[in-house]
């Protein structure tokens, strides 16, 4: 464990790095929707915003981004068809091409 | 369990820890954490479920062949408010339509493939002491028993059990009855247990196999299995979230799948509306059609067991079954929308689960090829088992190809809500994997009880089954080409394209209950069996997997000496081999001391 | 008996038995929400009018400012375990209960500010999915919840016996917690912002 003592020093300097990051996000992300862009604007900028904080929290907190690879497959698969299961239904509902209207 | 004995060996450190706890009856039988227990648990509360929901089945059928007349013998059990004298009320026919899809899948095929073949086999076969976690594996079997025994209160609460189908469509079961929500929160204890047990099976099979026993050595069951806890676990939380919306729906007054406007028996209902019952499409399918393969995929784990073991021979092309069965369950997970082609989807979506459904129906090709051609040229042992096994073969063949002209949109659309779907997936289900089970329990009973099952009871029960099945379904297809629609409780006697269609139904009939009589034999083989059977070895049928090198039954800890796996797990016959069988834990002749590598190169 | 890899990792495979576990049942949850997120888009997509700024954006700010603290302590609760210092980490682990408390609280006044005004889950498509998503997140606020009293009390005990599986254990439980964190930063855009 004496090795390891050294190594989690220096993450916990960038755990607190992230903790700043996150905060400042945050901040930005309400400043953003204050300014009352234009929707799809508004929600690309966001889900942007979103995006980068949930992938620092998943890669420095959750230590993704030195994981072992079962857990990297696991986690491909499931990312596979977390994106199957947000855009096909909805893509199935918006397809009218063919169905009368 | 007094051949309770240890392999602590492969955590180092604890190699001769040995532990002599006496655990009361209790802990023993109920609470268990014995894999093999709840194994058997799981198979027993399986099987219970699959004759109970069988029987309201052949409740139907009477139904159907006789409309209107009263069920003979159980005709007064069920009250004035189900059927009053005797004469089946068409609320009480969906209800026991819902439960009998609902008990058959979720309480009956799973849980015994999955939770019993599975708990029970895959530990042994990849050499394991134990599941990964024994108390979350316990837990699992106890939260299933919990959302079954919810399933049933259905049919005591007013207005009885769930009757919207299994499917369970928005708006209808939106406004059904009671009996609704307890088929949801059912449902919800029986997805958690599920997810509780895949997590549980695929964390086993990565992480405890036996020294030598790498991917590719895996008996093709433990593949299945694996495969098949992915499905579950990644396909089972949508339907919870599904579940959870229509909860929402039918106790806070959401209208997640009621739409705008809605009337009901011509009164506008009371909803805030804006939802869609089209939601709940999606995320039932999205679990419902990698279900399918849930059930699918241990049965052919089973049949490639049965199968390798009774020619004697290895299987035809293992590698591509198993990239087959992984590809599988890739693309299961991308065809659902097929079920809902009369939903008005657009072209473009509509060619693109044409598309995935067609390349899915590879794969199941590939892996019935290939147990077919395992036959070519084989001394075959026509056991119990393997009679089981050779039946699944054409009778999911047939199940399979009828489902082609269900996964095209046009042929679809004449199809759709007939019985040639009832007739399609129940050959699936029915002779297929449920055959397969039976072959299962057959081919494992011995390592279980260490005692064989009657043969002739044995077969008897395999041709009078065989027979009576046919009956009931192959019937169907002409039915639902005809047109006749299904979920009708009197068969659609008013429409006049059934007219020459009904009397089928009187055929089906018969059939149902003739299967329901071939079952006895089955149960008393089974319980006869257990004490009274032939007592056999370690390995009454000469085969080559891990689990067979345990004692029979097996004590709390599995293996008398830690496993340690040579070579593939189907290496029949091989030439120059002293016997006609080179199991996987046998170390090699011709090299001695040479450990773990064996013949690992070609494998 | 004992089971393989509960405590030190397979070599092959690098990890033990714990770690693998939780991370299946976070893909299994990432599934979960997918689903609700899913029906939150087509709700959407699907609707006529979404209303805007229904919700008080101070009090979702305020509540992410929350959660991503009760991340750092709980990061850092694993960290004090793994530099041996087993005062500070029960110190942080109080820290992310008393922090994922205040988050319960808040919503707590959240909800019933909305509930006052009559606008429960059967309002409106957009209340029905909000108090859905949230409720269910809450839920999962409450089982860590559960889970770090667990390892304040009666868990806490294995320290002594075993630190490096009670390690393991803080570790898992941290990988929950982060992920109900990172749920949170998704749900706060998507219900408060857009």
């Amino acid at each position: 464990m004496h090795s390891d003592q050294a190594e989690v020093k220096k993450s916990v300097r960038s755990y607190m790095t992230v903790f700043v990051m996150l905060m400042v996000f945050t901040v930005l992300t309400v400043a953003a929707s204050r300014f009352h862009l234009a929707v799809p604007v508004a929600i690309t900028l966001a889900l942007v915003i979103a995006a980068m904080k949930g992938s620092m929290v998943a890669s420095v907190f959750m230590h993704l981004s030195h994981e072992k690879r079962a857990i990297y497959g696991a986690l491909l698969l499931t990312i596979v068809f977390f994106l199957v299961l947000l855009f096909i239904p909805v893509l199935s509902m918006m397809d009218h091409i063919g169905t009368p209207k | 369990m007094d051949k309770a004995a240890t392999i602590g060996a492969m955590a180092p450190g604890h190699a001769h820890e040995h532990e002599h706890e006496e655990l009361g009856f209790w802990r023993t039988y109920v609470f268990s954490q014995d894999h093999k227990v709840i194994g058997i648990q799981y198979t027993i509360t399986g099987l219970l479920f699959l004759l109970f929901g069988f029987t309201l089945m052949m409740i139907m059928r009477w139904q159907l062949a006789y409309p209107m007349r009263p069920i003979p013998f159980v005709g007064n059990w069920f009250g004035a408010a189900n059927a009053p004298g005797g004469v089946m009320l068409p609320e009480f026919y969906n209800q026991l339509g819902a439960m009998h899809g609902t008990i058959m899948v979720f309480l009956g095929v799973v849980p015994l493939a999955v939770g019993g073949f599975g708990n029970f086999v895959m530990p042994l076969q990849i050499g394991a002491p134990d599941m990964a976690f024994p108390k979350l594996n316990m837990m699992s079997y106890w939260v299933y028993f919990i959302g079954g025994v919810a399933m049933l209160t259905g049919f005591v609460m007013p207005g009885g059990a769930a009757q919207s189908g299994w499917t369970s469509y928005p708006p209808l079961s939106d406004i059904a009855t009671t009996g609704q929500t307890v088929w949801l929160i059912g449902m919800i204890f029986l997805i958690t247990s599920s997810l509780l047990g895949s997590i549980n099976f695929i964390v086993t099979i990565v992480q405890l196999r036996a020294k030598g026993l790498t991917f590719m050595r895996l008996p093709f069951f433990v593949w299945a299995q694996f495969v098949t806890s992915f499905l579950l676990l990644l396909a089972f939380p949508p339907l919870e979230a599904a579940g959870v919306l229509q909860l929402m729906d039918r106790l806070a007054g959401t209208s997640f799948f009621l739409p705008s406007g809605l009337v009901v028996s011509g009164r506008p209902l009371l909803v805030s509306g804006g939802g869609s019952p089209l939601l709940w499409q999606h995320l039932f399918w999205f679990l419902a059609h990698p279900e399918v393969y849930v059930l699918i995929l241990p049965a052919m784990g089973i049949v490639a067991e049965v199968i390798a073991n009774n020619t004697r021979k290895p299987l035809w092309g293992y590698r591509a079954m198993v990239y087959s069965v992984a590809f599988l369950g890739f693309m299961s997970f991308i065809v659902w929308a097929h079920h809902m082609f009369m939903t008005g989807m657009g072209t473009t979506m509509a060619a693109f689960f044409q598309t995935t459904t067609m390349i899915i129906s590879i794969p199941s090709v590939v892996i019935l090829t290939a147990l077919l051609l395992s036959l070519w040229g084989a001394s075959i042992r026509f056991t119990t088992p393997m009679l089981f096994a050779l039946a699944f073969l054409p009778m999911f063949g047939i199940g399979g190809l009828t489902g082609l002209p269900l996964g095209l949109a046009p042929s679809d659309i004449h199809l759709h809500d007939t019985y040639y779907v009832i007739g399609h997936f129940h050959y699936v289900v029915a002779p297929g994997t449920i055959f397969a089970l039976f072959a299962g329990v057959y081919y494992w009973f011995p390592k279980a009880t260490g005692r064989k099952m009657n043969e002739t009871l044995g077969a008897i029960h395999f041709w009078g089954s065989f027979i009576c099945i046919n009956f009931v379904f192959m019937p169907m297809f002409i039915q639902g080409l005809g047109g006749m629609n299904r979920r009708m409780y009197d068969g659609g006697a008013q429409y006049i394209h059934n007219a020459g269609l009904l009397k089928w139904n009187i055929v089906i009939g018969f059939g149902a209950w003739g299967l329901g009589l071939f079952q006895i034999p089955f149960i008393i083989n089974f319980f006869s069996s257990i004490k009274g059977g032939k007592r056999v070895g370690d390995n009454p049928w000469d085969a080559t997997t891990l689990e067979w090198s345990a004692p029979s039954p097996p004590g709390h800890g599995n293996f008398l000496t830690e496993p340690i796996v040579y070579r593939g797990p189907y290496e029949y016959s091989v030439p120059g081999a002293d016997k006609d069988f080179t199991p996987q834990f046998e170390p090699d002749k011709e090299k001695p001391g040479q450990s773990g590598v064996g013949r690992g190169g070609q494998n | 008996m004992i089971i393989p890899y509960t405590v030190e990792a397979r070599p092959d495979t690098g990890l033990h038995n714990g770690k693998l576990g939780i991370w299946l049942f976070l893909a299994s949850e990432v599934m979960l929400f997918g689903a609700l997120f899913s029906s939150y888009i087509l709700l959407r997509v699907g609707a006529p009018e979404w209303p805007h700024h229904e919700l008080s954006v101070k009090l979702g700010a305020i509540n992410t400012i929350i959660l991503i603290s009760s991340s750092v302590t709980m990061v850092m609760a694993w960290a004090s375990l793994k530099m041996n210092d087993f005062k500070k980490h029960r110190l942080y682990l109080l820290a992310t209960f008393a922090l994922s408390a205040f988050f319960l609280v808040n919503k707590y006044f959240e909800y019933s500010e909305h509930l006052s005004k009559g606008e429960g889950p059967w309002h409106s498509t957009f209340f029905a999915i909000y108090f859905t998503m949230t409720g269910l997140h809450g839920l999962h606020i409450l089982g860590g919840m559960v889970v770090m009293a667990y390892f304040l009390g009666p868990g806490a005990g294995l320290w002594k016996k075993n630190p490096e599986q009670f390690t393991n254990r803080i570790e898992i439980t941290g990988l929950y917690w982060h992920f109900v964190d990172l749920v949170w930063i998704f749900l706060f855009p998507v219900l408060y912002l857009l």
